[in-house]
């Protein structure tokens, strides 16, 4: 759910990393965050254990310029990835105007791929979301482990509606800003159509 | 699906001025209005030493977490939080189930006095916020929205929001 206030002419857009315990949706954001510009984001903040796992969500806010007037802002949110914060991430998907699922490419994460992605689908069912009427983006994440899944196989089972997809390494930074600025174009595509 | 929340300039005003008069009327440091997904709408006092970004992102997080608990209860919400701290204290308020009330003051106020005032500024709320939903609604059915900037968004625009 999208905000546009007309009176500080701004509008602002929540998009949510979405994926498997590990696969790297913290590291999206920690990327982001050290690559923009200091005046065009706020701080990131992490609710984390001690372990740096995340324990609610990461969150960070971007104002990356102007359109037509308006101040686009976007507010990027992880989820708690691993299986048992379930109740956690089902509160983060309210309101959210896109999704990036980030897939762990190695092989033996497949089945967590697999389970996550349904979960995401269950989650937005449970507010009237389809995922496939959602501005979504997928990131083959990992891509330079020496263990990882072909492209077409990942795709094949994780997408097949042919959702834009995105290789990257998000530790070194490959394909995080693709995946970012896609995901971004959909959103305010998607604004485009309803207003 | 929620829909969008649209704010215009006149029920921005009004809204300015509600959160106004409870800032004197409470005696509080600060206010801030956020919507349920953690997006400030607006604030009064002194907000130049706070991040009011993580702020609302952090306090719908709270709501949010807090709104699971009650479920799990078989409660409907919490509609109150209030945190006690050293000098400062929050209270956190539901608005008519969509925007959340957030008020920080320190001792020359007292939780009765905060808790009285929010009551009476929730309801004013409430009605200005009706409103808006109303508006909006009404606007897409006559299709008047149409006017709107996002109408001809570009590549091109989206392209340069990452150069």
């Amino acid at each position: 759910m999208s905000f546009i206030n007309y009176s500080s002419r701004e509008i602002n857009c929540k998009i949510v990393y979405y994926g498997p315990g590990l696969c790297g949706k913290t590291t999206n954001l920690q990327f982001i965050f050290k690559k923009t510009k200091p005046e065009q984001k706020g701080k990131l903040i992490s609710l984390a254990t001690e372990t740096e796992r995340t324990l609610f969500f990461d969150f960070l806010p971007l104002a990356l310029g102007d359109i037509k007037g308006f101040r686009v802002r976007f507010h990027l949110y992880t989820v708690p990835g691993q299986v048992f914060y379930a109740a956690s991430r089902k509160l983060i998907l309210k309101g959210v105007d896109g999704v990036v699922f980030v897939a762990d490419s190695q092989l033996e994460r497949m089945e967590a791929n697999i389970e996550s992605l349904d979960d995401l689908k269950i989650n937005l069912a449970e507010q009237g979301y389809e995922l496939e009427k959602l501005p979504c983006t997928i990131q083959l994440n990992k891509r330079d482990l020496p263990n990882v899944a072909p492209v077409k196989e990942m795709t094949a089972i994780l997408n097949p509606n042919n959702i834009p997809t995105f290789e990257a390494v998000a530790v070194g930074g490959a394909g995080v800003f693709e995946t970012l600025k896609d995901v971004a174009k959909r959103v305010l595509f998607e604004l485009r159509k309803h207003y | 699906m929620e829909s969008n929340l649209i704010m215009y300039e006149e029920e921005f005003r009004r809204i300015d001025e509600e959160l106004r008069k409870l800032y004197q009327q409470a005696n509080a440091k600060v206010l801030f209005l956020i919507d349920k997904n953690g997006q400030l709408i607006a604030s009064a006092g002194d907000t130049h030493q706070i991040d009011t970004t993580a702020l609302a992102s952090l306090t719908a997080g709270n709501i949010a977490a807090t709104g699971g608990i009650a479920r799990l209860l078989g409660e409907r919400e919490f509609t109150v939080l209030f945190h006690e701290g050293d000098t400062d204290n929050i209270h956190i308020s539901l608005i008519g189930q969509r925007v959340i009330l957030v008020v920080i003051f320190d001792k020359r106020s007292s939780l009765g006095l905060v808790r009285l005032r929010v009551k009476k500024a929730s309801e004013a709320l409430v009605q200005i916020f009706t409103e808006i939903t109303t508006k909006a609604e009404k606007e897409k059915i006559e299709g008047r929205l149409e006017e709107s900037p996002f109408a001809e968004i570009s590549d091109e625009d989206i392209d340069n929001l990452f150069r």
